[in-house]
């Protein structure tokens, strides 16, 4: 074993009780995150990724109990107590989220409010110098007219800007771990491109590990470098993104390949994976994905698939083809 | 903004003109006869008692003679003259509102304190006791009647362990100090009296509480359901992300966006209470505008109901801009225009 990773997480477990009944939605995830590296997770809404993440920072939902091991930079974050967490928090392990609509206080401005961040964690810092900094961080993610605009309020932002916003709050005290919570999926297209390059860019400059959650595989081809797939609050297939995209082991992976729209082919319509992920709490027998799994056999209806590894790619199906022998 | 409040600075005379036009017209479709507060019953048969009674107070004049030079001398600040009192309804009000004034800032203050800080909790800790506690009292304050709970209150704290004193503004045998606000408290304080001081603060607990825990249970509900709807907002979880700490998350990101409807209620709640406070002001001998406005009723003391009717109107009118002011202040979404 090699030094340990900047951020990794050991069979993660999140569930909630409801009417007396206890519900898993995370399943026992393990992945880790390097300085530099880009960890994509992808799976459809509600597979788990999201609180997965955020109950490895203790922001989980005050209902949901969380077991097995997230570790950062050496320290245990599952259990860790609230005041310990609060300092890494915004400082070391930052956060984006999805709708950069609803994530900044509607009635703070938005210097005030990156000021904060770094005031936090900087007790020594005056206001002063705290808003000249957030103006810095404003040029840093490329919004124009940074000393007016520290002054004004998210509804004056467009959507991107706002999420630009986001960013700069994250990365204000120079963070080892970003985690991007769906972070383009509420912006329009275009806008979706430039703030991917602005995550990227900023990955380099600070030497970032980063950890992007999204329910779109194609937002992962150009900037991710391994990428975990999530169905049900499991990990069913991790492979480094090339090879994923080449080399699909898991079913499910396939499917969403194939309904990421390709503008070279003409197709009448795009490839669907029927039906719907199952709710919580009524999970199939056997591997999780089989009623939808065009492949399934009987085994898979009882028999919890295994997890197959050769190298660096996994993957959880009983019928995963994963050649032996190539290079990881 | 400042076009805003210039505009309805400029609105307000005849906005005021209108309430002094309808509170005249009012007065004249009662039945009953202002001629019976002035004159006593004996004189009433006496033609020569009652036409120069009538010629005094100029009730022999017409309607829109006599709303001419109402209006005429209300430009001077002259409101007439009380039948009661006999002395001029300005000098009775200016002397009276400043009391009532001090009386309902002072509940406000408490019960915007107790209520707002009753509604975080009760939000924070939904659905524990106190949760439970705080609905309790929020509910025990708005149901129980002023009148028992400021008699209770009295026996209770005034009477029974005498940690408190009886009703009124001061110590009956304290003198008051030279009026120059009208505020106890502080022309006490001008007057560098600070034992008149503690006086007038120790007179003015009991009743402030028991006009405020009635406006404390509302801000509380009130409160309560916005905090409720705000820490389920994305932008908090945000704040804890950034490292906030619990308190920071609760009163500087999700209080701060639950103040607008809260100053709604606040600036409501003391217009209403500057006139509506007749109970308590009875129960505590607090000589303030709601008796004022009781006794002139009774009496069908018109210059007097008038003037009351007028200076409510007003002090709502500055309450309502003040309110919108403080929209703009509270929430910058807010664009007055």
């Amino acid at each position: 074993m090699q030094q340990e990773p900047l951020f990794s997480v050991q069979d993660l477990r999140v569930s909630f009780t409801r009417d007396g009944r206890s519900f898993e939605a995370v399943r026992g995830i393990s992945l880790h995150v390097d300085h530099g590296e880009v960890l994509g997770i992808v799976g459809e809404s509600g597979s788990g990724k999201s609180v997965g993440m955020l109950s490895a920072l203790g922001l989980q939902p005050k209902t949901a109990t969380v077991t097995g091991s997230a570790r950062f930079k050496g320290r245990e974050l599952v259990g860790m107590p609230r005041s310990q967490l609060r300092t890494l928090r915004g400082s070391r392990i930052a956060m984006i989220f999805q709708d950069p609509l609803s994530s900044l206080n509607p009635v703070m401005t938005v210097g005030a409010q990156i000021a904060e961040t770094i005031r936090l964690h900087n007790a020594g810092v005056s206001k002063k110098a705290a808003m000249d900094r957030a103006a810095e961080l404003l040029s840093l993610v490329a919004i124009p007219q940074p000393d007016r605009r520290i002054h004004q309020f998210p509804h004056e932002f467009s959507g991107g800007m706002r999420q630009r916003v986001m960013i700069a709050m994250a990365v204000a005290n120079d963070p080892d771990l970003l985690i991007a919570d769906e972070p383009t999926t509420a912006l329009d297209v275009t806008v979706q491109a430039q703030i991917m390059d602005v995550l990227t860019d900023l990955r380099k400059r600070l030497n970032l590990g980063l950890i992007l959650i999204t329910h779109d595989l194609g937002v992962l081809a150009g900037h991710a470098d391994r990428v975990a797939v999530v169905y049900s609050g499991e990990i069913v297939e991790q492979a480094g993104v090339d090879d994923l995209f080449e080399r699909p082991a898991h079913p499910y992976t396939r499917g969403l390949i194939a309904s990421i729209p390709n503008m070279a082919e003409e197709k009448e319509r795009l490839f669907s994976i029927d039906g719907a992920p199952p709710p919580l709490g009524k999970l199939p027998g056997g591997c999780a994905f089989h009623p939808r799994c065009p492949q399934a056999q009987e085994i898979c209806r009882h028999t919890a698939p295994p997890v197959r590894t050769d190298g660096a790619h996994t993957a959880a199906c009983h019928f995963a083809t994963l050649p032996i022998g190539s290079a990881a | 903004m400042t076009r805003y409040i210039l505009r309805r600075l400029i609105a307000m005379p005849f906005l005021v003109l209108g309430i002094v036009t309808l509170a005249f017209l009012l007065t004249t479709v009662t039945k009953g006869d202002p001629l019976t507060a002035i004159v006593s019953d004996r004189q009433m048969n006496d033609p020569v008692a009652v036409a120069a009674a009538k010629a005094r107070w100029g009730l022999d004049r017409s309607l829109p003679e006599r709303y001419v030079i109402y209006v005429g001398n209300l430009l001077t600040g002259d409101m007439g003259t009380s039948f009661i009192t006999r002395r001029p309804v300005a000098q009775d009000v200016f002397f009276r509102l400043p009391a009532t004034m001090e009386l309902v800032l002072a509940a406000m203050v408490i019960g915007s304190t107790i209520g707002i800080t009753l509604g975080v909790l009760a939000a924070y800790f939904r659905n524990t006791v106190i949760d439970h506690a705080a609905r309790f009292f929020a509910l025990f304050g708005s149901s129980i009647p002023v009148f028992w709970l400021g008699l209770a209150l009295l026996y209770v704290f005034s009477v029974k362990w005498g940690v408190l004193p009886g009703p009124g503004r001061l110590d009956p045998r304290a003198a008051p100090p030279t009026s120059v606000t009208g505020f106890m408290t502080i022309d006490s304080l001008l007057a560098g009296n600070i034992r008149l001081f503690l006086d007038a603060l120790w007179h003015l607990i009991l009743p402030a509480f028991v006009l405020g825990w009635a406006v404390a249970g509302t801000i509380s509900r009130l409160v309560r359901a916005n905090m409720l709807e705000v820490l389920d907002r994305e932008f908090i979880l945000t704040a804890r992300a950034k490292g906030a700490g619990e308190f920071r998350v609760v009163v500087r990101h999700a209080l701060r966006n639950t103040l607008v409807p809260t100053l709604t209620v606040i600036g409501y709640s003391f217009a209403y209470l500057l006139t509506g406070a007749v109970l308590t002001e009875t129960i505590f001998s607090w000589p303030g505008m709601g008796s004022y406005a009781v006794e002139a009723a009774r009496g069908l003391d018109f210059p007097a109901i008038i003037g009351v009717t007028i200076v409510g109107g007003v002090v709502f009118l500055l309450t309502n801009l003040l309110t919108d002011i403080a929209y703009v202040i509270a929430n910058p979404r807010v664009r007055l225009g």
